[in-house]
C-alpha cells in the first residue's frame, strides 16, 4: 500500500496550518453526499437482504413476516432444483472464465506485438464491451437461429449440414449450455484482454532481451519472464471474472430464460424466479446468501492476487 | 449482473484512470523497429507454432523475402551451412511467424465482429429474405422497413426517453455526489478511504438478488416501485462505487503541490478548488459521467424488477418484449430495435475508451 504525498510540512506557516485544519474539518463533511445514499440504499439493503434470508418473507402477504431461523437453509439444502442450478452456475462460470482467459491472453500477446491491425482490434473491442447485455443476447439469438441464423448456414456451407440441419442450438438439451457459454466468452473478451495487455506492458523489457540473448525461445521467454510478472494480474482478473459470471443474469435471461428444461438456469435466474415470479422473498435471499459463500472464496483469491501484485511492484 | 466488475482501487498505486494509459494500442511503438532488427525481441505468441519449424532455406542460398515463409517441404540442411544461408534462415522463420500472427489476429477480429455484422445485416433485410432457407450476409434488397415496424410494434420512443432520463439524471447525480468524496479519499488517507475501497469491491461482487429484494421492499414502502424516480435513485447509488473509484484516480493525478501553491498565494480553499483543481479534473469528470451514463443506459436487471408499466420501462426491457414466448417472433424489427438501442452506448464508449482502458490494471469494466 503506497501512500500519496501528504501536504509538506516544510514551509508551514501559521496561516497555512490554520487553512489545513479548516480543510480537515471540511473533509469529512465532503464525504456525506455520497456516504449517506450508499448507507441508505446499498449497505442497508444488503444487511436487510441477509436478514431476510432467515425469514419467511413473501410478496403480497397480509400477515407479518416471521423469523424462521435456519428453516430456509434446510429447505435449500434439500432442494434438488437449487443444487442443479448451483451446479449449472459453476459450470457456466468456469466454462466462460477459463477458456476466455486463454483466448484473451493469446489476443493480448498478439496486440503486444507491433502488428498493423491493432487499431481495428481496438475498435472492435468496443462492441462486446459497450453493448447492453440484452442486445448481446438478442444478437446471438439471431446467430443461433435454426433457420435464419448464420451459424447453421455457415455449417451448411462447410458441408456439415447433415448433423446440424435446422438444429436449434439454444433449445437442445445438450447444446444449450455450451451455446450460452460461447456467448459469455465473447461478451467478456475485451475487458479481459485489455487488463492482461496492461499487465504485459508492465513486464520489464530488459528481462526479455536478456533472456533472448541467452538464447531462450519464445515459449521459454514467456514461461520464465512474462508469466511470472503477469501471474498476480491473471489471478485477480480470473477471480473477478468468475464472480461476475457466477452472478450474471441478463445475458442468459434473454438467450434462453433458463431453458430448455432448466439446463441453463443460472443461480441468479433461479433466485429471480423465486422472488419475482413466485414471491418467495425470504427463500430467494437465502439463495443469494448461498451464492455469497462461493463468491467469498474467490474474493479472497482476488485480494491475495492484488496484494501480491502490489508487493511485486 | 450487469454493471461494473471492478478492480478495487489500490490504496495508492493506481494511476489516474485518464492519464495516458495505453489501451489496445500498446505503449511501445518503438518495438516495431526493434522487432525488425533483433530476432525475436518481441514477445512471440506462444500459441502460434506456425512457422517456427519452417526452415524456408531452399537450395538457392535463401532469398528469404518471399513473404509467405512457406515454401515447400523443409529440406534437411547439410551440417556445414554457408554463413549466408544461416543468416537467412531466421529471417524466413520470422516472416513465417509474422504470417501466423496475422492469421491468428484476423481470426480473433472475425470472432469479435461477426455477430455484430450479422445483427446489422438482419436489421436491413426485407421479410422475404429473413424467411429464406439460405440466409445471406449481404441483404439483396436492403430496406428500412424493419425500423418502421419496430417503432410500430413497441413504444420505442418512449422507452428511449425513459432510458435517456434515467441515464442522464443518474450520471449527473452520481458525479455531484461522488466528486467531493473522491477528493477526500484521494487527499486524506485514513480508515474511511480503506473502508470505501473495500466497499467498492464488495458491492460489485455481491449477487444482486440480495440487494434487489430489500430495495424492492423499501421502494414499495415509499411508493416508488414502478416509478422512474425510484429507478434513478437505485441507479445513482449503484453507480457511486465505480464513479468513486474512477474519480479518486483522477484526483490523485492532480499534484497536491498545485493546490498548496495556490493556498500559499492566498487563495481560499473554495477558490483553490474552483480555479486550480476543477479545470484539471474536468476531463476525468466527463469520462466518469459518460461511463455512468452508459452503464445506466444498458442496465437491465433493476429495470426489469422495478418497472412494470410499459410506458415507464427503459429500452433494454422493452427490447425483450420483441421476443415472443415462442422464441423470436419477428426477427427484422427485433434486430432493428436492438441496433438502435446499442448505438448510443457504442458512440459514447468510443469517446471514453482510452480513458477506461488506461490505468485499468485492477480489473475490467463489465457491462
Amino acid at each position: 500500500m503506497t501512500l500519496t504525498t501528504a501536504p509538506r510540512r516544510s514551509d508551514a506557516t501559521a496561516a497555512d496550518r490554520a487553512a489545513r485544519t479548516r480543510r480537515d474539518h471540511g473533509a469529512w463533511f465532503l464525504v456525506l453526499p455520497a456516504l449517506i445514499p450508499i448507507l441508505l440504499l446499498s449497505v442497508g439493503p444488503l444487511l436487510y437482504g441477509i436478514g431476510l434470508a432467515f425469514t419467511d418473507a413473501q410478496s403480497g402477504r397480509t400477515q407479518a413476516t416471521r423469523f424462521g431461523g435456519l428453516l430456509n437453509f434446510s429447505d435449500l439444502f434439500h432442494d434438488t432444483l437449487f443444487w442443479d442450478s448451483f451446479r449449472i452456475g459453476l459450470v457456466w462460470a468456469f466454462g466462460v472464465t477459463v477458456p476466455q482467459f486463454f483466448l484473451a491472453l493469446g489476443l493480448a500477446l498478439l496486440l503486444h506485438l507491433p502488428l498493423r491491425l491493432r487499431w481495428l482490434a481496438r475498435a472492435l473491442a468496443i462492441i462486446p464491451w459497450a453493448m447492453p447485455e440484452v442486445v448481446v443476447g438478442i444478437m446471438w439469438r439471431l446467430v443461433y437461429h435454426p433457420d435464419a441464423g448464420i451459424l447453421n448456414e455457415t455449417l451448411r456451407g462447410l458441408g456439415l449440414s447433415g448433423a446440424t440441419e435446422g438444429r436449434d442450438w439454444l433449445s437442445g438439451l445438450a447444446t444449450a449450455l455450451p451455446a450460452v457459454i460461447v456467448v459469455g466468452i465473447w461478451a467478456g473478451m475485451p475487458q479481459t484482454t485489455v487488463t492482461l495487455l496492461a499487465g504485459l506492458q508492465h513486464v520489464p523489457r530488459e528481462l526479455h532481451e536478456a533472456a533472448a540473448m541467452d538464447g531462450a525461445g519464445a515459449w521459454r521467454r514467456f514461461r520464465t519472464v512474462t508469466w511470472p510478472a503477469l501471474r498476480p494480474i491473471a489471478l485477480s482478473v480470473t477471480a473477478l471474472n468468475f464472480i461476475w459470471n457466477f452472478n450474471s443474469f441478463a445475458l442468459v435471461f434473454v438467450l434462453t430464460d433458463g431453458g430448455p428444461g432448466g439446463r441453463t438456469r443460472l443461480p441468479m435466474l433461479f433466485a429471480y424466479e423465486e422472488a419475482f415470479r413466485y414471491g418467495q422473498f425470504g427463500y430467494a435471499a437465502t439463495m443469494g446468501l448461498a451464492m455469497v459463500a462461493v463468491i467469498s472464496v474467490l474474493l479472497a483469491v482476488y485480494l491475495a492476487g492484488r496484494l501480491k501484485g502490489e508487493d511485486d511492484r | 449482473m450487469s454493471g461494473t466488475e471492478d478492480g478495487g482501487m489500490e490504496d495508492g498505486g493506481m494511476e489516474g484512470g485518464g492519464m495516458g494509459g495505453a489501451g489496445l494500442e500498446g505503449a511501445r511503438e518503438g518495438s516495431g523497429a526493434k522487432a525488425g532488427a533483433t530476432a525475436g525481441s518481441a514477445t512471440e505468441d506462444s500459441g502460434e507454432k506456425a512457422g517456427t519449424t519452417e526452415d524456408g532455406a531452399g537450395e538457392d542460398g535463401g532469398s528469404s523475402d518471399g513473404g509467405t515463409g512457406r515454401r515447400g517441404t523443409p529440406t534437411v540442411r547439410p551440417a556445414a551451412t554457408a554463413p549466408a544461408r544461416r543468416a537467412a534462415s531466421p529471417t524466413a522463420r520470422r516472416t513465417a511467424t509474422r504470417t501466423g500472427q496475422y492469421a491468428a489476429l484476423l481470426a480473433y477480429l472475425a470472432f469479435l465482429a461477426f455477430p455484430f455484422l450479422w445483427l446489422i445485416s438482419t436489421a436491413f433485410k426485407p421479410p422475404r429474405e429473413l424467411g429464406s432457407i439460405h440466409p445471406t450476409w449481404i441483404p439483396e434488397a436492403p430496406t428500412l422497413e424493419n425500423f418502421r415496424q419496430a417503432f410500430a410494434q413497441q413504444p420505442l420512443l418512449a422507452a428511449a426517453g425513459n432510458s435517456l432520463l434515467a441515464a442522464a439524471l443518474s450520471a449527473l447525480s452520481a458525479i455531484v455526489l461522488a466528486t467531493p468524496m473522491a477528493y477526500v479519499l484521494a487527499r486524506y488517507r485514513n480508515r474511511l478511504s480503506r473502508a470505501a475501497t473495500g466497499w467498492v469491491v464488495i458491492s460489485q461482487a455481491f449477487p444482486l438478488v440480495l440487494v434487489i429484494i430489500p430495495l424492492f421492499l423499501i421502494l414499495k414502502g415509499i411508493h416508488l416501485v414502478d416509478s422512474r424516480i425510484g429507478l434513478i435513485m437505485v441507479y445513482v447509488v449503484w453507480s457511486l462505487p465505480f464513479a468513486l473509484w474512477m474519480l479518486t484516480g483522477y484526483v490523485r493525478a492532480v499534484p497536491p503541490e498545485l493546490e498548496e501553491a495556490a493556498a500559499v498565494d492566498g487563495a481560499g480553499r473554495v477558490r483553490t478548488l474552483v480555479s486550480v483543481t476543477a479545470p484539471l479534473l474536468a476531463p476525468g469528470i466527463v469520462a466518469t459521467a459518460l461511463f455512468a451514463f452508459i452503464t445506466a443506459w444498458n442496465e437491465f436487471f433493476f429495470a426489469l424488477v422495478l418497472l412494470k408499466s410499459p410506458g415507464k420501462q427503459t429500452l433494454p426491457v422493452v427490447l425483450t418484449h420483441f421476443l415472443g414466448t415462442e422464441g423470436v417472433a419477428d426477427l427484422g424489427p427485433l434486430a432493428a430495435a436492438a441496433l438502435l438501442a446499442t448505438l448510443p452506448s457504442l458512440l459514447l464508449f468510443a469517446v471514453i475508451q482510452r480513458r477506461i482502458t488506461g490505468g485499468m490494471l485492477a480489473g475490467a469494466v463489465k457491462n
